[in-house]
Protein backbone atom coordinates (compact mmCIF):
# COMPACT_ATOMS: atom_id res chain seq x y z
CA UNK A 1 0.00 0.00 0.00
CA UNK A 2 2.99 2.35 0.96
CA UNK A 3 4.43 2.28 -2.37
CA UNK A 4 1.30 3.67 -4.08
CA UNK A 5 1.35 7.32 -4.33
CA UNK A 6 -1.45 9.72 -3.12
CA UNK A 7 -2.77 10.38 -6.83
CA UNK A 8 -2.67 6.62 -7.52
CA UNK A 9 -5.00 5.85 -4.89
CA UNK A 10 -7.42 8.94 -5.47
CA UNK A 11 -7.68 8.10 -9.42
CA UNK A 12 -11.18 7.00 -10.27
CA UNK A 13 -12.86 7.72 -6.80
CA UNK A 14 -14.50 10.79 -7.65
CA UNK A 15 -18.38 10.67 -8.82
CA UNK A 16 -17.63 9.74 -12.34
CA UNK A 17 -15.12 7.17 -11.95
CA UNK A 18 -13.69 8.53 -15.02
CA UNK A 19 -12.06 11.71 -14.17
CA UNK A 20 -12.71 14.83 -16.35
CA UNK A 21 -12.19 12.74 -19.70
CA UNK A 22 -16.33 13.48 -20.39
CA UNK A 23 -16.47 17.01 -19.44
CA UNK A 24 -13.09 17.74 -21.51
CA UNK A 25 -14.72 15.63 -24.21
CA UNK A 26 -17.94 18.13 -24.33
CA UNK A 27 -15.73 21.20 -24.07
CA UNK A 28 -13.50 20.15 -26.81
CA UNK A 29 -16.65 19.15 -29.49
CA UNK A 30 -18.34 22.29 -27.84
CA UNK A 31 -15.57 24.33 -29.32
CA UNK A 32 -15.28 22.48 -32.57
CA UNK A 33 -19.24 22.96 -33.08
CA UNK A 34 -18.99 26.27 -32.20
CA UNK A 35 -16.92 27.31 -35.62
CA UNK A 36 -18.97 24.72 -37.54
CA UNK A 37 -22.79 25.47 -36.73
CA UNK A 38 -23.08 28.88 -37.58
CA UNK A 39 -21.44 28.42 -41.50
CA UNK A 40 -23.49 25.04 -41.10
CA UNK A 41 -27.06 26.77 -40.70
CA UNK A 42 -25.91 29.49 -43.37
CA UNK A 43 -25.12 26.70 -45.74
CA UNK A 44 -28.65 24.65 -44.80
CA UNK A 45 -30.66 27.74 -44.92
CA UNK A 46 -29.43 27.83 -48.71
CA UNK A 47 -30.21 24.19 -49.38
CA UNK A 48 -33.50 24.52 -47.47
CA UNK A 49 -36.53 25.58 -50.45
CA UNK A 50 -34.56 24.49 -53.61
CA UNK A 51 -35.97 21.54 -55.86
CA UNK A 52 -34.96 18.04 -55.78
CA UNK A 53 -32.25 18.88 -58.80
CA UNK A 54 -30.65 21.81 -56.38
CA UNK A 55 -30.44 20.00 -53.05
CA UNK A 56 -28.37 17.59 -55.18
CA UNK A 57 -26.36 19.95 -56.48
CA UNK A 58 -25.40 22.03 -53.47
CA UNK A 59 -24.40 18.74 -51.46
CA UNK A 60 -22.29 17.81 -54.26
CA UNK A 61 -20.14 20.61 -53.68
CA UNK A 62 -17.01 19.05 -51.82
CA UNK A 63 -16.77 22.23 -49.71
CA UNK A 64 -20.53 21.91 -48.53
CA UNK A 65 -20.31 17.45 -48.40
CA UNK A 66 -17.39 17.95 -46.20
CA UNK A 67 -18.77 20.32 -43.72
CA UNK A 68 -21.78 18.52 -43.48
CA UNK A 69 -20.28 15.36 -43.02
CA UNK A 70 -18.28 17.28 -40.58
CA UNK A 71 -20.88 18.68 -38.72
CA UNK A 72 -22.90 15.04 -38.23
CA UNK A 73 -20.31 13.48 -37.06
CA UNK A 74 -19.03 15.70 -34.61
CA UNK A 75 -22.34 16.77 -33.36
CA UNK A 76 -23.52 13.30 -33.54
CA UNK A 77 -20.63 12.26 -30.76
CA UNK A 78 -21.16 15.73 -28.64
CA UNK A 79 -25.03 14.25 -28.76
CA UNK A 80 -24.45 10.87 -27.20
CA UNK A 81 -21.88 12.32 -24.41
CA UNK A 82 -24.41 14.52 -23.68
CA UNK A 83 -27.68 12.52 -23.53
CA UNK A 84 -25.97 10.30 -21.34
CA UNK A 85 -24.68 13.24 -19.00
CA UNK A 86 -28.71 13.77 -19.03
CA UNK A 87 -29.44 9.68 -18.72
CA UNK A 88 -27.47 9.59 -15.69
CA UNK A 89 -28.49 12.18 -13.63
CA UNK A 90 -32.33 10.95 -14.16
CA UNK A 91 -32.04 6.93 -14.18
CA UNK A 92 -30.52 4.42 -12.26
CA UNK A 93 -29.49 0.68 -12.67
CA UNK A 94 -30.33 -1.37 -16.28
CA UNK A 95 -32.86 1.45 -16.99
CA UNK A 96 -29.57 3.22 -17.24
CA UNK A 97 -28.14 1.59 -19.17
CA UNK A 98 -30.50 0.40 -21.47
CA UNK A 99 -31.13 3.98 -22.66
CA UNK A 100 -27.16 4.93 -22.61
CA UNK A 101 -27.01 2.40 -25.61
CA UNK A 102 -30.28 3.38 -26.77
CA UNK A 103 -28.92 7.16 -27.29
CA UNK A 104 -25.32 6.10 -28.63
CA UNK A 105 -26.56 3.92 -30.97
CA UNK A 106 -29.31 6.53 -32.45
CA UNK A 107 -26.52 8.67 -32.81
CA UNK A 108 -24.37 6.72 -34.87
CA UNK A 109 -27.26 5.10 -36.75
CA UNK A 110 -28.17 9.09 -37.38
CA UNK A 111 -24.29 9.45 -38.10
CA UNK A 112 -24.60 6.14 -41.01
CA UNK A 113 -27.63 7.37 -42.43
CA UNK A 114 -26.46 10.86 -43.18
CA UNK A 115 -23.03 9.52 -44.47
CA UNK A 116 -24.52 7.27 -46.68
CA UNK A 117 -27.16 9.72 -48.24
CA UNK A 118 -24.08 12.37 -48.57
CA UNK A 119 -21.86 9.66 -50.25
CA UNK A 120 -24.59 8.92 -52.96
CA UNK A 121 -25.39 12.54 -53.47
CA UNK A 122 -21.37 13.82 -53.62
CA UNK A 123 -19.87 10.88 -55.21
CA UNK B 1 -31.29 4.35 20.28
CA UNK B 2 -32.17 2.68 16.25
CA UNK B 3 -36.32 2.87 17.67
CA UNK B 4 -36.10 6.14 18.00
CA UNK B 5 -39.66 7.58 17.48
CA UNK B 6 -39.47 9.61 14.28
CA UNK B 7 -39.71 13.25 13.86
CA UNK B 8 -41.67 14.37 11.27
CA UNK B 9 -39.03 16.96 10.00
CA UNK B 10 -40.23 19.15 7.50
CA UNK B 11 -38.65 18.94 4.33
CA UNK B 12 -36.13 21.22 2.27
CA UNK B 13 -37.81 23.18 -0.04
CA UNK B 14 -37.63 21.79 -3.73
CA UNK B 15 -38.68 23.07 -7.12
CA UNK B 16 -42.51 23.06 -6.90
CA UNK B 17 -41.93 26.70 -3.95
CA UNK B 18 -39.35 28.08 -5.85
CA UNK B 19 -39.15 31.03 -7.06
CA UNK B 20 -37.67 30.01 -10.99
CA UNK B 21 -34.38 31.61 -11.43
CA UNK B 22 -33.05 32.71 -14.14
CA UNK B 23 -29.46 30.34 -13.40
CA UNK B 24 -31.80 27.26 -13.13
CA UNK B 25 -34.14 28.32 -15.86
CA UNK B 26 -31.43 29.08 -18.39
CA UNK B 27 -29.39 25.88 -17.16
CA UNK B 28 -32.52 23.25 -17.69
CA UNK B 29 -33.22 24.70 -21.11
CA UNK B 30 -29.49 24.11 -22.30
CA UNK B 31 -30.00 20.43 -21.30
CA UNK B 32 -33.02 20.44 -23.24
CA UNK B 33 -32.52 22.70 -26.43
CA UNK B 34 -29.43 20.42 -26.62
CA UNK B 35 -30.91 16.70 -26.30
CA UNK B 36 -34.54 18.40 -28.34
CA UNK B 37 -32.24 19.10 -31.47
CA UNK B 38 -32.12 15.35 -31.73
CA UNK B 39 -35.51 15.49 -33.30
CA UNK B 40 -33.88 18.21 -36.05
CA UNK B 41 -31.13 16.07 -36.81
CA UNK B 42 -33.09 12.55 -37.37
CA UNK B 43 -35.63 14.91 -39.57
CA UNK B 44 -32.18 16.48 -41.64
CA UNK B 45 -30.85 13.39 -42.01
CA UNK B 46 -33.82 11.86 -43.50
CA UNK B 47 -34.61 14.74 -45.75
CA UNK B 48 -30.96 14.35 -46.67
CA UNK B 49 -31.42 10.39 -47.72
CA UNK B 50 -34.95 10.63 -49.39
CA UNK B 51 -32.97 13.37 -51.90
CA UNK B 52 -30.49 10.74 -51.80
CA UNK B 53 -33.06 7.77 -52.83
CA UNK B 54 -35.59 9.60 -55.58
CA UNK B 55 -37.23 12.68 -56.42
CA UNK B 56 -40.87 11.36 -55.44
CA UNK B 57 -39.56 10.72 -52.02
CA UNK B 58 -37.96 13.86 -51.97
CA UNK B 59 -41.01 15.27 -52.95
CA UNK B 60 -42.67 13.90 -50.02
CA UNK B 61 -40.17 14.86 -47.23
CA UNK B 62 -39.56 18.04 -48.34
CA UNK B 63 -43.19 18.42 -48.38
CA UNK B 64 -43.78 17.36 -44.71
CA UNK B 65 -40.97 19.94 -44.14
CA UNK B 66 -42.52 22.85 -45.84
CA UNK B 67 -45.74 21.53 -44.04
CA UNK B 68 -47.03 24.18 -41.05
CA UNK B 69 -45.84 21.26 -38.56
CA UNK B 70 -42.82 20.79 -40.36
CA UNK B 71 -42.07 24.53 -40.23
CA UNK B 72 -43.12 24.79 -36.68
CA UNK B 73 -40.77 22.03 -35.68
CA UNK B 74 -37.86 23.76 -38.02
CA UNK B 75 -38.26 27.18 -36.38
CA UNK B 76 -38.55 25.27 -33.05
CA UNK B 77 -35.43 23.79 -34.17
CA UNK B 78 -33.63 26.61 -35.11
CA UNK B 79 -33.97 28.08 -32.07
CA UNK B 80 -33.01 25.13 -30.03
CA UNK B 81 -29.72 25.30 -32.48
CA UNK B 82 -28.49 28.92 -31.13
CA UNK B 83 -29.72 28.93 -27.86
CA UNK B 84 -27.71 25.79 -26.75
CA UNK B 85 -24.92 27.54 -28.89
CA UNK B 86 -24.90 30.69 -26.95
CA UNK B 87 -25.88 28.77 -23.81
CA UNK B 88 -22.69 26.61 -24.62
CA UNK B 89 -20.18 29.31 -24.94
CA UNK B 90 -21.63 30.72 -21.51
CA UNK B 91 -20.52 27.21 -20.14
CA UNK B 92 -16.94 27.65 -21.85
CA UNK B 93 -16.78 30.90 -20.06
CA UNK B 94 -17.65 29.06 -17.01
CA UNK B 95 -15.66 26.52 -16.97
CA UNK B 96 -12.93 28.90 -17.53
CA UNK B 97 -13.89 30.57 -13.42
CA UNK B 98 -15.32 33.53 -15.02
CA UNK B 99 -18.55 35.31 -15.19
CA UNK B 100 -19.65 33.35 -11.73
CA UNK B 101 -20.90 36.35 -9.89
CA UNK B 102 -24.71 36.14 -9.26
CA UNK B 103 -25.43 39.30 -10.99
CA UNK B 104 -23.24 38.27 -14.03
CA UNK B 105 -24.62 34.79 -14.73
CA UNK B 106 -28.32 35.89 -14.74
CA UNK B 107 -26.75 38.58 -17.23
CA UNK B 108 -25.35 35.69 -19.47
CA UNK B 109 -28.67 33.92 -18.90
CA UNK B 110 -30.67 36.83 -20.05
CA UNK B 111 -28.31 37.24 -22.90
CA UNK B 112 -28.85 33.11 -23.77
CA UNK B 113 -32.44 34.15 -24.23
CA UNK B 114 -32.86 37.10 -25.86
CA UNK B 115 -29.94 36.65 -27.85
CA UNK B 116 -31.42 33.01 -29.45
CA UNK B 117 -34.45 34.85 -30.15
CA UNK B 118 -32.58 37.64 -32.19
CA UNK B 119 -30.29 35.19 -33.71
CA UNK B 120 -33.67 32.86 -34.82
CA UNK B 121 -34.96 35.99 -36.29
CA UNK B 122 -32.14 37.36 -38.26
CA UNK B 123 -31.62 33.90 -39.60
CA UNK B 124 -35.04 34.09 -41.08
CA UNK B 125 -33.80 37.74 -42.84
CA UNK B 126 -30.87 36.82 -44.34
CA UNK B 127 -30.80 33.46 -45.27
Amino acid sequence: MRYLTDRKRAEGKGASHTGTEHHWYMQASGAALAFLVPVFVIALGRAFGRDHAGVLEFFARPHVAILTGLVLFVAMRHFAKGATMMIEDYARGSTRKALIIAAISLSYLITATGLFALARIAL
Amino acid sequence: MAETKRVVRPLSPHLQIYRPQMTAISSILTRITGNGMIVGAILMVWWLLAAATSPGYFAFVDGLLHSWIGKIILTGSLWAVWYHYLAGLRHLWFDAGRGLEIATAEKLGWACVIGSVVLTILTFFFI
